[in-house]
């Protein structure tokens, strides 16, 4: 599962104005793992999540990502905490942006965004508009837009924060399937220790001000994870030891009464 | 729409979606339509039968207010002349119309683009708008040869910043996720224009053009009656001081009744235009569904 690193942050520094979202960060990601980024609000774990993407410019230091394959237009698919939809388009004009926006021509495009809707069971509502659809079904269709292009690495920022538990769980084990079935990498971003414990193969937790990497955890149960994992001893155990490493990095007044 | 079911509030699937649509709902939502329309035509058509009831009662003479009838037959007798006229005044505005939507959304986009830009043309722009067109009217007149392109000219002045300024705010208004995005993906200037900041930009455009419709046909309208004595013209605007010189008073409100049809009209394209174009989609043009 694990090989060679796809992604390395090198001393990973960034500022807005005078404050430091993220000081000195340096981690390495292999290709095939599933890496949560978890802490508390203003950690700068979304901010890290969007230097990765390219999406925002590092104050100081490298981030680098593995040769790309040659077939891949593009190396990342990207996951917002809102579906971050087009509301004038259609789902599948929605799931065809970055194929447009990589110049693939609509014929061509149209079996792959025809696969992904169909990976993330939405066929019927290719020709639906983003407001006919509920929150789950949103962001399936944001999902089936980071994979269109089929990139190695998925980076999802907090992307069912806003759903119902049900839903929630629906999509984690969705996600989990989806991304053993294509090899992706996936970078994780979270506060729900739960969440983080289910879904990964590695915890990276981070604690604020400054925005900083404070324990790599790897998680050594078997993976892809199994319905049963969610009421295991080892899944509570798993998450009281991370609950723990997390309380420690939190500033008292961080901690909601 | 749907026929085969009569009870109320069933629940049918819309073909292309899926969705489920309520019949019910579908047949309020037409009947609404309908009365949307019926309505204020029967009440037109009772206000003009009063009208011509009262003035011929009390005997009105003609030269005060005339009977609808009589400025029916007026419109008929001088079709020829009050055609032309029209004409005259479509022509003016919608072609000041179609310059303002080419002008306003060309340096608008530009103004969205680059702030340089924008910082130093904005206030003259400004000083455009806030200055009446009355009052540049005269001054046009005498520095443009043509009257037709003068008064193009100002109907344009008039029509040209709410599409100026709606483009603006319309470009910059588009998500930030998505703006994110289409960085991730390395867009170019060009896509990110076509496929983000332009379709963003409508519902601001197209709430924009309602106004400027409007504008334009005022602007038309004054911009005629400053020019009044000044050489070739055969707008609406002319028609009704013609008339008022010479105290043809049904002729009068023979072209006014034109202009307001001309402004009726243009009012209705533009919110049809609008519901075509976002209808689909946005908030403003949807109808509530619940």
């Amino acid at each position: 599962m694990t090989g060679d690193p796809i992604i390395t942050m090198d001393r990973v520094s960034k500022e807005f104005g005078d404050v430091l979202a993220v000081d000195d960060m340096s981690l390495g990601i292999r290709e095939g793992e599933f890496v949560t980024l978890l802490g508390p609000s203003g950690c700068g774990k979304s901010t890290a999540l969007k230097m990765i993407a390219g999406i925002l410019p590092l104050t100081a230091g490298e981030i680098t990502i593995s040769p790309p394959k040659g077939d891949a237009e593009h190396d990342l698919g990207f996951v917002f905490q809102e579906p971050t939809l087009k509301p004038w388009a259609t789902v599948f004009d929605n799931v065809y942006l970055p194929l447009r926006l990589a110049g693939v021509g609509r014929g061509d495009g149209e079996p792959r965004v025809r696969e992904a809707l169909k990976e993330v069971g939405l066929s019927r509502f290719a020709r639906s508009y983003p407001r006919q659809l509920s929150g789950g079904m949103k962001m399936r269709v944001s999902i089936a837009r980071a994979l269109v292009s089929r990139p190695r690495i998925l980076l999802m920022d907090e992307p069912f924060a806003a759903l119902d538990e049900m839903t929630r769980s629906k999509l984690n084990d969705d996600l989990v399937q989806l991304s053993d079935d294509h090899g992706l990498t996936v970078v994780f971003v979270t506060h729900s220790v739960f969440e983080s414990v289910y879904l990964s193969t590695r915890v990276v937790v981070m604690a604020a001000r400054p925005g900083r990497l404070v324990a790599d955890m790897p998680l050594d149960a078997p993976w892809p994870r199994s319905e049963d994992y969610r009421t295991s001893i080892e899944f509570a155990d798993e998450t009281r030891r991370i609950s723990e490493t997390l309380k420690g990095t939190l500033h008292v007044d961080e901690i909601d009464h | 729409m749907s026929t085969k079911s009569t009870i109320e509030r069933t629940r049918d699937v819309h073909e292309d979606t899926g969705a489920p649509i309520n019949i019910g709902h579908l047949r309020r939502a037409r009947r609404e339509r309908i009365l949307s329309w019926v309505m204020p035509i029967t009440l037109l058509f009772v206000a003009i039968c009063l009208w011509e009831f009262l003035v011929r009662y009390h005997e009105i003479p003609k030269y005060l207010i005339p009977a609808p009838s009589l400025i029916a037959e007026t419109l008929v007798r001088d079709f020829a002349s009050l055609m032309a006229s029209s004409w005259f005044t479509v022509k003016l505005t919608f072609l000041s119309l179609a310059l303002a939507i080419v002008g306003g959304v060309m340096l608008g986009a530009l103004f969205a683009l680059s702030r340089p830009v924008e910082l130093s043309l904005f206030p003259f722009a400004v000083i455009l708008q806030v200055t009446p067109v009355v009052a540049i009217a005269p001054l046009i007149l005498i520095y443009v040869d043509s009257t037709f392109a003068a008064l193009l000219i100002c109907a344009w002045i008039v029509a040209f910043f709410p599409i100026l300024t709606s483009t603006v705010v319309g470009l910059r208004s588009a998500d930030q996720n998505l703006r994110d995005l289409f960085t991730m993906y390395r867009a170019t200037t060009w896509q990110r224009l076509r496929y983000l900041l332009a379709p963003s930009a409508l519902p601001y455009f197209m709430a924009a053009l309602r106004v400027a419709g409007g504008l334009a046909l005022i602007g038309a309208v004054v911009a005629e009656f400053v020019a009044g004595t000044a050489g070739q013209h055969t707008g609406l605007a002319s028609r009704i001081i013609e008339s008022s010189f010479r105290s043809e008073i049904p002729r009068m409100f023979a072209a006014l009744f034109l202009v307001s049809l001309l402004g009726i009209v243009i009012f209705l394209l533009t919110s049809w235009a609008s519901h075509r174009v976002l209808g689909h989609w946005h908030e403003s043009e949807i109808r509530r569904e619940h």
